[in-house]
C-alpha cells in the first residue's frame, strides 16, 4: 500500500516537473510586467484609463509631453514650437468665431486676446514610420483630427480638438495647428494621439460604429497599428499583451527583445505571482497599494529593488460648503489643525506620501512653500473652534449656541483598505478636539456616480484628483464648475467653492504667457488656497515600483505620462 | 418526454425574459453610468464630453426605450458590443463560458469522484473512525474561505516549489494542452477542495436516511451481497435528491467561480459578469447573466430527466 501511494506521488511529482511552468525557463531578453488592470481597447483616443496609456506608451508617442521633470518635451515632433524660435505666433481668430469657453475672461489682461489665437508649426521625426512601413505624415495628423472633432465617433476626451480652429499641412511632415485661444500651454499637444490614416480610414466610413469596427479593437495584432518601439503581436482580453521589438522604429532600438504586460486584478496574487516568477517587475502606476509594498518590502527587500515615487494623485477632504458648519472658514482651518497628517503619513506610509499644504504636488516647477501650514496643533484647533461658537461641553462634544452638537459625515469609497485606515485616523483625531465624525462609506460607482458629483454628501468626502503638470484647475475650483441639477451636474467644484479671486487667477493663469509672472499667479493662488481652504489637504499619493536586481533604466514621472514612454531606455543588466 | 422537454424550454425561454427585463431594470437603477464613471478615470473630460459621449452610448434615452432597442437587437442575433472590452458580446464571452464550464466541469467531476464514495462510506460505517475523519475533511473543506487557500496553494506550489503557475490561463506565446493544464490545476484544486465537503455530507447523510429503510433490510434478508445493496440500491435512491443538490450547485460553482478566477487571474465568466456591472457594462452583464441562467436552468432540466432514470416510478408527460 506504501509502495503504491509512494509511486504515486512520484508520479505526480514528475508531471509537475514536466508540466511545470514555462516562465521558470524565461530567458533574460523579455520582461513580465504584471499589474492590475487591463486596458478596455487600444484605440488611443477613445476611453481613458491608466493601464491603456501604460501600454501606449511601449507602442506609439505623443508629438509633445511631459518628461520626468516635469518639462514639457517633444516626442514625435522635432521641437517644440515658441514664440522664441518663431514656430508660434499669435494671431486673429476668424471673424464671428466663438471659443468653446468662451464665458470667462482674465480681467487684467489685453481684452484684445480675447479674440486671438495661436497657430503653432510642428514638424513630425522624419524617420517616424507606423509598423507595416508606412510612414506617418500629415495625412495621419489631418486623420486624426477629423476622428476627434467628430461628435460620433466615441473619442473621449475631445477639448483639444474643440481648441483647434483649423490644421494647415505644409508638407508630408510639416503642419500648423490654429488654436482657438491665447493660453501658456499652447504647445503642449499631448492628447493629440495619432492613429494611421492608412488603416483606419476604412472603418471610420460609418463614425457611429467606428469605436467597435476600429482596427485597434478587432485587429490589435496589425503592425500599421504602432509606430513605438514595440508592437503588440499577441492579445488575450482581460489577461495579457504581448509586445515586441518594432523593427520599424526609429529612435534607439529597445534592449529588451519582448515586454509582457500581464493584468491579475488581485493584488495578493500579484504579489505571489512575483515571487513565483512568473512576474518579473510590478509597475508603480498600476501595481501593490501602499501599505501591501511596505509589507512586501519588509519581507523581500533584499532580493527586490524598491522605490517609492510620489505622485500626482491628490488626497484631499472635499466639504460641501452648503453645510453651515463648513462654510465657516475657521472651522475648516481648525479641522487641519486637529489632524496630525505628518504622523499619519509616517505611521501609515512610512512617510513616502508627503504631506500636502495645497492642491500642487511639490515635484511640480510651480509649487510654493510660502503658503499657511497647518501643523498639528489641537489647542490652535479648539481656540479657532471656540472662536467660531462652538464651545465643548459636559459630554466631549462641542456645540453651538443653540446645543447643537458639531458633527458630520465622512464618505470615502467602501473596501479601499488605506482610505479606511485614514479615515479611523481622522475620526479619532477630531474626536479629540471635540468633533464627532460619522463615517459612510458608499461603493465607488455610487460615491463617483451619485453622492459625489451631485453634492449629496453632506460633510467631507475623501478622494484623490489626478491632474497633470501645471494643470489649472478651472473644472474643480471656478466658481462656474460647481455641479448644480440647472446645469447638469456639470463641473467638478464639489464643494461649492465660489471666491471671485480665485476665479481671477484661475481665468488669468490660463492667459499669462510670461512664466515668471505666471509663477507668481500661481504661488498667489496656492497661498489663497491654503488660506481659504476649499478642500483639506491631506497628503499627495506614491507608487511603489517593484523592480528584480537585473533591471535597470526605468525612472518613475509621478504624473500620468508613464514610464512607459521612455521604454528604449529599458535595459537588463546580468 | 419530448412534450416535456418542449415544456420546460419554452418556460425556459419565458424566464430570460422576465430575468433580461429585472436585470437591465437593476442595472440601470444603480447610481451613475458608465460616462460618470469615466468622469472620475479622467477629471479633464469637460461638460460638452460627458454630453456628447453620452448621446453617443445612448444613455440619454429613458431605460424602457434602450431596453426595448437591446431587446430588438437580440431577438435578430445582435447582442452588441462590450462597451469595456470593445469587442462583440458573444465574441468577449464563448472563450470565457468555455474557460468556466471547464473550470466547473472538471472540478464538479473530481468533487462528485471524491464525495460519492467518501460518502457511501462514511455513511456505511457511522461513527466509525474512518466516518470521523471523511466528516474532518468535509467540514474542513466547508470551512476554508476560497480566497485564503487559493493564495496558500499559490504559496506551496508556485512560489516555495515553482513547479505550477501562480495565475493566468496559458504561457506567453505557447499554445499546447499540457501548458493549459498546468494553469488549471490550482483553480480546480481550490473549487474541488471547498466543493467536495458539502457534497460529501449531503451524500452521507441521505445514504443513512435510505439505509434505514425497510426495502433495504428485505433485500439484506434475501442474500443480496452488502456491495450490491449498497450502491445497487441504497445509493440509487439516495441519489435522487442529491442531483437536485448538485443541479443547484451548478449555479453557485458559477458564480462561486468568480473569487478563484480573480484570485488564479482565469478568464471565466463570474469576474466577466461582476466586472461587467460594476463597469456598466450593459450589453456584457446582460448576456453574461442570462447564459449563466440558461446554463442553470439547463442543469435543472438535466436533473429532472435524471429523476426518471434513477427512479422509474417517475414519468413525464
Amino acid at each position: 500500500m506504501i509502495g503504491r501511494l509512494a509511486g504515486a506521488l512520484a508520479l505526480g511529482l514528475f508531471l509537475l516537473g514536466i508540466l511545470g511552468p514555462s516562465s521558470a525557463a524565461n530567458a533574460r531578453d523579455q520582461l513580465i510586467i504584471g499589474a492590475t488592470q487591463f486596458p478596455s481597447n487600444l484605440h488611443p483616443n477613445i476611453d481613458s484609463m491608466l493601464a491603456k496609456s501604460y501600454v501606449l506608451g511601449l507602442t506609439q508617442r505623443p508629438f509633445t509631453t511631459y518628461d520626468a521633470t516635469w518639462q514639457l518635451v517633444c516626442l514625435l515632433c522635432t521641437e517644440l514650437p515658441t514664440f522664441e524660435n518663431g514656430k508660434a505666433k499669435i494671431e486673429d481668430l476668424p471673424p464671428g468665431f466663438k471659443r468653446d469657453r468662451g464665458t470667462t475672461f482674465c480681467k487684467t489682461a489685453d481684452p484684445a486676446l480675447a479674440t486671438k489665437g495661436i497657430a503653432a508649426t510642428y514638424t513630425i521625426q522624419p524617420n517616424a514610420t507606423w509598423g507595416d512601413g508606412t510612414p506617418v505624415t500629415t495625412d495621419d495628423v489631418m486623420f486624426t483630427y477629423e476622428v476627434g472633432k467628430n461628435e460620433k465617433s466615441g473619442v473621449s476626451n475631445s477639448e483639444l480638438y474643440r481648441r483647434i480652429v483649423r490644421i494647415d499641412v505644409i508638407d508630408k511632415k510639416t503642419f500648423t495647428m490654429h488654436f482657438d485661444r491665447v493660453e501658456f500651454g499652447y504647445n503642449g499637444i499631448n492628447d493629440f494621439e495619432l492613429v494611421p490614416a492608412h488603416l483606419e480610414r476604412a472603418p471610420f466610413g460609418d463614425p457611429t460604429t467606428y469605436r467597435n469596427r476600429t482596427l485597434y479593437s478587432t485587429d490589435p495584432t496589425n503592425p500599421g497599428l504602432w509606430f513605438g518601439p514595440y508592437k503588440v503581436t499577441s492579445m488575450e482580453p482581460g489577461s495579457q499583451i504581448v509586445l515586441d521589438a518594432n523593427p520599424t522604429w526609429w529612435g534607439t532600438p529597445p534592449q529588451i527583445k519582448r515586454i509582457v504586460f500581464k493584468t491579475i486584478e488581485n493584488s495578493a496574487a500579484l504579489e505571489a505571482n512575483l515571487l513565483s516568477g512568473s512576474v518579473d517587475y510590478i509597475a508603480g502606476e498600476l501595481g501593490l497599494d501602499m501599505d501591501q509594498a511596505l509589507g512586501f518590502e519588509q519581507r523581500h527587500k533584499d532580493a527586490y529593488d524598491i522605490t517609492y515615487k510620489p505622485v500626482i494623485y491628490y488626497e484631499h477632504l472635499t466639504p460641501n460648503l452648503d453645510n453651515p458648519i463648513f462654510a465657516d472658514k475657521r472651522v475648516r482651518q481648525a479641522l487641519l489643525y486637529a489632524l496630525d497628517r505628518t504622523a499619519l503619513t509616517q505611521q501609515l506610509f512610512a512617510g513616502h506620501q508627503p504631506v500636502a499644504d495645497s492642491d500642487v504636488s511639490p515635484l511640480d516647477w510651480i509649487h510654493t512653500d510660502d503658503v499657511a501650514k497647518y501643523a498639528h496643533d489641537p489647542a490652535k484647533a479648539a481656540a479657532l473652534l471656540d472662536e467660531a461658537g462652538w464651545k465643548l461641553g459636559a459630554d466631549g462634544l462641542r456645540h453651538d449656541a443653540g446645543g447643537k452638537p458639531l458633527g458630520f459625515e465622512l464618505n470615502t469609497t467602501a473596501g479601499e483598505r488605506t482610505r479606511e485606515l485614514v479615515e479611523q485616523v481622522l475620526q479619532s483625531q477630531w474626536k479629540a478636539v471635540g468633533v464627532a465624525v460619522r463615517i459612510r462609506n458608499e461603493p465607488a460607482r455610487v460615491l463617483f456616480g451619485e453622492t459625489i458629483n451631485q453634492r449629496k454628501f453632506t460633510g467631507l468626502a475623501l478622494f484623490a484628483w489626478l491632474s497633470s503638470p501645471e494643470n489649472v484647475p478651472f473644472t474643480t475650483l471656478h466658481s462656474t464648475m460647481v455641479p448644480t441639477a440647472e446645469n447638469g451636474w456639470a463641473g467638478q467644484n464639489y464643494a461649492g467653492y465660489r471666491n471671485g479671486a480665485m476665479d481671477d487667477l484661475i481665468d488669468c493663469i490660463e492667459v499669462e504667457l510670461d512664466r515668471g509672472k505666471r509663477e507668481q499667479m500661481w504661488h498667489k493662488l496656492q497661498a489663497l488656497y491654503a488660506e481659504d481652504l476649499p478642500d483639506l489637504p491631506l497628503y499627495f499619493r506614491a507608487q511603489a515600483f517593484i523592480f528584480p536586481k537585473w533591471l535597470k533604466g526605468i525612472t518613475p514621472t509621478g504624473h500620468q505620462y508613464q514610464s512607459t514612454l521612455w521604454a528604449e531606455q529599458w535595459r537588463i543588466e546580468p | 418526454m419530448i412534450r416535456f422537454i418542449a415544456r420546460r424550454l419554452v418556460e425556459t425561454l419565458l424566464v430570460l425574459l422576465v430575468m433580461s427585463v429585472c436585470i437591465y431594470g437593476l442595472i440601470g437603477l444603480m447610481p451613475g453610468d458608465p460616462i460618470d464613471l469615466m468622469l472620475t478615470a479622467d477629471p479633464h473630460l469637460t461638460t460638452a464630453d460627458v454630453v456628447r459621449l453620452k448621446a453617443v452610448y445612448g444613455l440619454d434615452q429613458p431605460l424602457v426605450d434602450r431596453y426595448l432597442a437591446w431587446l430588438g437587437a437580440a431577438v435578430h442575433g445582435d447582442f452588441g458590443y462590450s462597451r469595456l472590452q470593445s469587442q462583440p458580446v458573444l465574441q468577449v464571452l464563448a472563450p470565457r463560458l468555455g474557460n468556466t464550464l471547464l473550470l466547473m466541469g472538471i472540478s464538479l467531476a473530481i468533487a462528485l469522484a471524491i464525495a460519492i464514495p467518501a460518502g457511501v462510506w462514511a455513511a456505511s460505517r457511522p461513527r466509525s473512525l474512518a466516518d470521523n475523519l471523511i466528516n474532518l475533511f468535509a467540514f474542513a473543506g466547508m470551512s476554508i474561505p476560497a480566497f485564503w487557500l487559493g493564495i496558500l496553494l499559490i504559496i506551496l506550489f508556485a512560489v516555495t516549489l515553482g513547479v505550477l503557475p501562480a495565475s493566468g490561463t496559458a504561457s506567453p506565446g505557447v499554445n499546447s494542452l499540457a501548458d493549459r493544464a498546468t494553469y488549471l490545476i490550482l483553480p480546480v484544486a481550490t473549487l474541488t477542495i471547498v466543493t467536495v465537503g458539502g457534497e460529501l455530507r449531503y451524500v452521507r447523510s441521505a445514504m443513512l436516511e435510505v439505509l434505514r429503510q425497510d426495502f433495504l433490510r428485505t433485500a439484506r434478508a434475501k442474500g443480496v451481497s452488502p456491495r450490491r445493496v449498497l450502491f445497487g440500491h441504497a445509493l440509487r435512491n439516495a441519489m435522487i435528491p442529491f442531483v437536485t443538490v448538485v443541479a443547484l450547485d451548478f449555479g453557485t460553482l458559477f458564480s462561486g467561480a468568480q473569487i478563484t478566477e480573480t484570485l488564479f487571474g482565469y478568464l471565466g465568466m463570474g469576474k466577466t459578469i461582476y466586472d461587467a456591472i460594476m463597469g456598466n457594462d450593459y450589453n456584457l452583464a446582460m448576456v453574461g447573466l442570462l447564459l449563466a441562467t440558461t446554463t442553470v436552468l439547463l442543469a435543472n432540466l438535466v436533473a429532472d430527466l435524471a429523476y426518471a432514470w434513477l427512479d422509474p416510478r417517475i414519468t413525464y408527460r
